[in-house]
């Protein structure tokens, strides 16, 4: 465990995952594009869990998307919902709040503070979610032609039909295990049985790509509380102890990468001690993502994919990497999981990527 | 019992234009696609990138030395796109491709005008068709055409052209102009929507926290104080002070009044917080804070959902409140 030696240098404080709640993956909210609608009973739940309230928590680190929202600084009107006067510790990250948790954890590993609460939140259904992403692209050679991020995965997925680095087959059983999971995840949005065969008599959508290669469009937010260790055993009896967190980029010149590959995720996942992992929550938006994942992270026949379904099954923009990392936290909080991966990422064919480590506290 | 009508919500477009400065790699490459060339730049390991790249990407020093290469080139991976959002350079069904021209050793994203998935191809050799007229931006490339098109090929529908920047020297390019345009479903809260409905019948209707008991109008779902949902509604009148107030004197593009007048902060008697409004009625210089004022409603039969249906406050006449009773709302 590479962690104790860690803490040994200077005492540096190693975070823990003590809560999580999302809210229902949903199509479409009535509510606003600031989330409060949903972020309010999804805070008041993560509370209730943890037992701790407002005054607890030491900072505050969200992410979520002016693009998304269509406003300039959107988050701030999402700060009502977690009572933010008399002023609180705060920060923001225009990204998957995978990466605001980051903040917060390196703001637990300085000791600043002791708690943290993050939480991510998006209205995907407002705008055209699939054009509205192209502006994540470079936006000299790239975002002036609008490719949507559906075709762009397309693209990636038709690179590694036609080298044999995966089979439509292959994308179909990813797609057939997630929504038979999501069958337990009273919150997907998508879920049910169906036959690989039957996925695959499905037409074509996005050649090569079919309606069940690509996640579907979701509303939604989430929350997760961290901890230093010292607190963490006060607050929940089995936290989940990050043992370790990367994240790594790869060129936004995406004809110049390998794109049946994830170099970021591999980099990211070398630097941590991912072997011996019970159950893996990948950030998967499109089938053959799900499998350049489990290539890039070394994860075995042994290893659960995705229990809750994955994003196949619900895919809440800037919050659904954050549940990735809630999710897999709280197996192991449950007592599923001894030691459990969680994946993020962002940007367009898999282009930024983050991986956590976790295992109960003892 | 009664089932509330869902929330308002209208369609919202954002419209603005990108204006980036280019630099010299971007700048030189944009020039070239203005002149109907393409150049790409070297790397340090010899490989030619296209589109070009400022930095190396294996050892991170600034590159410079350009080729230029050829406008034919083989499509490395392709996916359909079968509905075609708006700004895509083809406005009818075609296809996405990884282009790799000849000379060059990275690909290039671009749509490719064929009529159907069967009629593309990995390694198929497309070629660039060019726009009438170049200006200098990633769209001079109007699309990619299979090689062997005939010239006469009717042309597909595309989107606009991007507008021309102004050229310092008259012919480098070194800014490029994208039009952004994003249309959303811009919805508002259940409470705001109780209180723009209300408006809509001349009603100012404000929520009280359960917590700290204040109250809040606009009402904002939730009290940013004690961060739960606001749910027992106030109706409040229209009467209340200037808490604080500026005189605008300076023009700006938009503005719909004439310098000088007021914009000042407004706390309707029992609501704990103040919000925007105009103040006439007076002259500029009589207004001060503490001063009581009234709402002027526009005529009922321009009322809509909205603030605006107060066309402005105006001074009541009546004694100013205290300083001390408004102090902490400032």
């Amino acid at each position: 465990m590479s962690y104790s030696e860690t803490g040994s240098r200077g005492g540096a404080t190693r975070p823990a995952v003590v809560g999580f709640a999302q809210s229902d993956c949903v199509r479409r909210t009535q509510g606003t594009t600031n989330g409060v609608e949903m972020l309010v009973p999804t805070l008041a739940e993560a509370f209730e869990q943890t037992g701790l309230s407002k005054s607890d928590i030491g900072f505050w680190c969200s992410g979520s998307s002016d693009y998304l929202a269509g406003r300039a600084f959107s988050f701030i009107s999402a700060v009502d919902a977690i009572g933010a006067f008399p002023p609180i510790n705060e920060s923001h990250v225009e990204m998957d709040a995978a990466w605001a948790l980051y903040e917060a954890w390196v703001k637990i590993r300085t000791g600043e503070v002791d708690t943290a609460l993050v939480y991510g939140f998006g209205k995907s259904s407002a705008g055209t979610l699939r054009r509205v992403l192209s502006l994540q692209t470079d936006p000299y050679t790239v975002a002036p032609l609008w490719p949507d991020s559906i075709s762009i995965a397309a693209l990636q997925a038709r690179l590694g039909l036609e080298s044999g680095r995966w089979s439509e087959k292959d994308m179909a059983e990813v797609a057939a295990r997630s929504l038979a999971d999501a069958r337990d995840n009273p919150q997907a949005q998508r879920s049910g049985e169906a036959s690989v065969a039957d996925l695959l008599d499905a037409p074509l959508t996005a050649d090569p790509l079919r309606a069940h290669d690509i996640a579907p469009i979701t509303d939604g937010a989430s929350v997760v509380i961290l901890a230093a260790a010292d607190r963490a055993r006060d607050i929940v009896s089995r936290p989940a102890l990050i043992t370790g967190i990367e994240h790594r980029v790869d060129s936004p010149v995406l004809g110049a990468r390998d794109l049946t590959r994830s170099p970021s995720t591999e980099m990211a996942g070398a630097s941590l001690d991912v072997g011996d992992v019970d159950v893996a929550e990948l950030h998967a938006p499109f089938t053959h993502q799900e499998l350049i994942l489990r290539d890039a992270l070394g994860l075995g026949d042994g290893v659960r994919i995705s229990p809750s379904g994955g994003v196949l099954a619900g895919n809440p923009m800037f919050s659904a990497g954050l549940a990735r990392i809630g999710e897999a936290a709280r197996r192991v909080m449950a007592g599923d999981a001894d030691r459990a991966l969680a994946h993020a990422t962002s940007g367009p064919a898999l282009q930024q990527n983050l991986v956590a480590v976790m295992e109960a506290q003892s | 019992m009664t089932t509330e009508a869902p929330p308002l919500s209208e369609p919202l477009e954002i419209h603005f234009d990108y204006t980036r400065s280019l630099g010299p790699v971007l700048g030189r490459f944009m020039t070239g696609l203005a002149q109907r060339r393409i150049e790409g730049v070297t790397g340090s390991d010899g490989r030619v990138h296209v589109p070009p790249v400022e930095y190396d990407p294996v050892t991170a020093a600034p590159l410079s030395e350009f080729v230029e290469v050829d406008q034919e080139g083989t499509v490395l991976t392709w996916s359909w796109c079968a509905e075609p959002v708006a700004g895509q350079p083809i406005q009818r069904p075609f296809a996405w491709a990884l282009i790799r021209l000849d000379g060059a050793d990275t690909a290039l994203l671009h749509a490719v005008d064929v009529e159907a998935p069967d009629a593309i191809h990995t390694g198929m050799r497309v070629r660039v068709r060019w726009t009438d007229e170049p200006v200098g931006h990633i769209r001079d490339i109007a699309y990619f055409v299979p090689a062997d098109a005939p010239d006469d090929q009717p042309p597909p529908p595309t989107s606009p052209a991007p507008p021309a920047a102004e050229r310092a020297d008259g012919t480098s390019v070194d800014t490029m102009i994208t039009p952004i345009k994003l249309g959303y479903d811009h919805t508002v809260s259940p409470e705001e929507s109780r209180y723009l409905r209300a408006l809509g019948e001349g009603k100012l209707i404000g929520q009280r926290c359960p917590k700290c008991e204040k109250v809040y109008l606009p009402p904002r779902g939730a009290c940013p104080t004690d961060g739960v949902p606001t749910t027992t509604e106030v109706e409040l009148p229209d009467t209340g002070i200037v808490t604080t107030f500026c005189i605008v004197n300076v023009p700006f593009l938009g503005q719909q009044i004439t310098p000088p007048y007021v914009v000042a902060y407004i706390l309707l008697d029992g609501a704990d917080i103040a919000f925007l409004h105009l103040v006439r009625g007076c002259e500029a210089d009589e207004v001060r804070m503490g001063m009581r004022v009234r709402a002027q409603w526009r005529p009922r039969e321009e009322w809509e959902t909205s603030m605006r249906n107060i066309a402005h406050f105006e001074p009541s006449g009546e004694a100013d409140a205290p300083y001390e009773s408004y102090a902490h709302h400032l």
